[in-house]
């Protein structure tokens, strides 16, 4: 028998690309025998533009990272700028920030078990669960900043402004609403027979795999590495907080998810506990615009996709001289490829849905 | 000659009737449908054109028709201009013999349920055409796909429709109403096993979730459809949701009792079983993920058709020994 390799393009369109993602895939009937990623389809330069901007001016650009987690951005580059000028905020704006972003964090979170289920064919319905509860944090995040999607809240030595008046009730109610409200996603999906027989044991990626990629954030912890820089590296007041470090077994495409659930039960927890001990004070940032910046400096943190770092680079002027941005999805696609082979088109969809990445960090 | 003036008039007044009521079901089972997912995911659904927009499939079709036809470059344009036909056809011909009542029926064929399955596994040759014609790899993955599918979920459905056949000892449509006007099919514990082969079966064939694997939004973009716009297009919407329709209509004649109901009209009865069984489809399918390729295949030879086969054996020994 002679068999012919079917090329297929799948991207940078594609409705499960999770942006313009482009793969490039060789089938031998629906078996995936090669997969090659290509990326730069939302290159920006956003690195580039920061070697022409001043730290403040560059903040914007951040929420352009990761637009689904804007204010995790922000807050990765502020303590990196905070870390080279020698700045630490005030106790109030410290606790602002670990509140919005575990918000966000969440927000994230429910963004991408929906996606995920879209992915595995549950017609919008758990997509459409999850944008409605992340309207709720979007509004509350209108209500802090005036923004829906790319806040530019954080300012380097604080906030933008202190809680308005209301938010702490509206923050409370969210909360009260997603843990009524969590238990029907689980009936919806974590039980179901459908959801496991496509998501268990599929992409099962093997905790040195991960670690040799460099893979982080809930797609290390699914594979069973209790690594969470919350806990490992705190930053902010995060050790100030009770809560747990959630792993996977297994490391397959259902762990991921089931990871990513219970984190956001984790992260209401810190926000509980951060809205209750929030200290008094003001937290709007009370430092000069413009800075010389000199030395180097390295501050990585956890976004919901991983490890956010930011180097900064500065050679005695008011603009740095390098900027570079190690962002958690760049990683966690790389290793795609060396999960997909061989498998099934359907999985190989599950897996990039399970691996959640967007497009906006990777091609920076 | 003497020409049957007549008959031929009634004939052609049954034809217009049948396309006005598939045109017509079509467009309310579109509404309904995202009446229904638009309730299950929180949203209003349409609501502008039209009494709770009532009247969006009508703008809808305007648009449709409307469309240019666009026909991809290099595509098979035979096959790929017959396909929808191939799909639609079938679909409309089906309808014949679906009983809405005693009097609403086109033609009680003495062979009326094995013209309706046969005529519908038609279907898969339209599906197959356009995969095949579209020169598009996406299309030409769902149709295979497809192909395997219907073929698969040929064999259970036909075995569970055997067990009612056994039972009300004819093929002919109304025969098998009449057969139950002692109590329903599904009440034997053996024809409820065959109502719920038929029903996943019947799934599978109308290519719905869970069982959506031909057209797989997130794998195939739209599977054997993608290349298809303006009216072809609709086509294979329309004929999708007549299948739907036909599906449910047999579910209720052979296990539900077809029209038969305590009051009059009877045609209420049947449309009201039809469009329950509808709506339960609709429920699964804005609820459920879909099953991948080879767990369905696997499912279909491995437990439904050897399920079915028990089925029809059982069901023979039971009425053997009855009489």
């Amino acid at each position: 028998m002679d068999f012919q390799e079917l090329t297929i393009n799948m991207g940078p369109q594609h409705p499960s690309t999770h942006g313009v993602l482009f793969l490039q895939l060789k089938l031998d009937g629906e078996v995936i025998v090669d997969c090659q990623p290509h990326i730069g389809y939302l290159h920006r330069s956003i690195e580039k533009i920061a070697e022409s901007r001043s730290l403040v001016q560059f903040m914007p650009f951040t929420d352009r990272l990761d637009y689904i987690a804007s204010m995790n951005n922000n807050l990765g580059f502020c303590l990196a700028a905070e870390k080279l000028l020698g700045i630490t905020a005030s106790p109030r704006a410290q606790y602002l920030r670990v509140i919005v972003a575990e918000l966000n964090r969440v927000a994230s979170h429910l963004l991408a078990i929906g996606t995920f289920a879209q992915d595995l064919g549950a017609y919008a319905t758990p997509l459409f669960y999850a944008l409605r509860d992340r309207e709720k944090i979007i509004q509350i995040f209108d209500k802090i900043c005036g923004q829906r999607l790319t806040y530019n809240y954080l300012r380097i030595g604080g906030v933008a402004g202190d809680l308005p008046a209301g938010a702490d009730q509206l923050i409370k109610d969210f909360m009260a609403y997603q843990r009524r409200i969590l238990p029907e996603y689980h009936d919806l999906l974590t039980g179901n027979v459908i959801f496991c027989a496509r998501s268990k044991n599929i992409g099962v990626l093997p905790k040195e795999t991960a670690i040799n990629y460099g893979v982080t954030g809930p797609n290390l912890r699914a594979s069973g590495v209790a690594w969470d820089l919350r806990k490992d590296e705190p930053y902010l007041v995060y050790d100030k907080f009770d809560f747990n470090v959630v792993t996977g077994a297994n490391g397959d495409s259902w762990d991921r998810y089931d990871v990513r659930m219970r984190e956001i039960e984790e992260s209401l927890k810190i926000i509980e506990q951060a809205l209750g001990g929030l200290p008094e004070g003001d937290p709007v940032a009370k430092v000069n615009k413009v800075f010389r910046l000199n030395g180097e400096a390295y501050m990585r943190t956890e976004n919901p996709r991983g490890e956010l770092g930011f180097y900064i680079v500065g050679d005695g002027g008011p603009l740095p001289y390098r900027l570079k941005v190690r962002s958690p999805s760049f990683a966690n696609l790389s290793v795609l490829s060396a999960m997909i082979k061989g498998m099934n088109i359907s999985d190989a969809v599950c897996v990039l849905g399970s691996l959640d990445i967007v497009m906006g960090e990777i091609d920076r | 000659m003497n020409i049957p003036w007549l008959a031929l008039l009634s004939l052609l007044l049954k034809g217009v009737a049948i396309l006005a009521f598939f045109a017509v079901n079509a467009m309310f089972l579109i509404w309904l449908e995202r009446k229904i997912s638009a309730k299950i995911q929180n949203r209003l659904g349409p609501m502008v054109v039209g009494p709770h927009g009532a009247l969006q499939l009508i703008a809808d079709t305007v648009k449709l028709l409307l469309k240019e036809n666009i026909v991809p470059a290099e595509a098979d344009r035979l096959i790929w201009w017959l396909a929808p036909f191939f799909v639609a056809v079938p679909t409309v011909a089906a309808f014949l013999c679906i009983p809405f009542s005693q009097e609403w029926i086109v033609a009680d064929l003495n062979v009326g349920i094995l013209f309706i399955c046969s005529i519908t596994s038609l279907c898969v040759l339209g599906v197959f055409m356009a995969g095949w014609g579209s020169n598009n790899k996406y299309s030409l993955l769902g149709g295979m796909r497809s192909a395997a599918q219907i073929v698969s979920y040929e064999v259970p459905l036909l075995l569970s429709v055997l067990v009612v056949i056994m039972e009300a000892g004819t093929l002919s449509m109304q025969g098998i109403v009449h057969a139950q006007e002692l109590g329903w099919f599904c009440l034997k514990p053996n024809v409820l096993l065959a109502f719920l082969i038929y029903m996943i079966s019947a799934t599978a064939e109308v290519n719905r979730v869970p069982f959506d694997i031909p057209e797989a939004e997130s794998e195939l973009v739209s599977g054997y459809h993608t290349e298809y716009s303006g009216m072809k297009f609709s086509m294979f919407f329309l004929a999708e949701y007549a299948n739907l329709f036909i599906i449910s209509a047999v579910a209720a004649t052979l296990f539900l009792g077809g029209w038969l109901g305590p009051l009059r009209p009877s045609v209420f009865w049947f449309l009201i079983k039809v469009y329950g069984i509808i709506s339960f489809l609709m429920w699964i399918r804005w609820t459920l993920p879909r099953v991948r390729m080879d767990q369905m295949m696997s499912f279909a030879w491995k437990v439904l058709t050897p399920l079915a086969l028990i089925n029809v054996l059982v069901t023979g020994w039971l009425l053997a020994g009855k009489g």
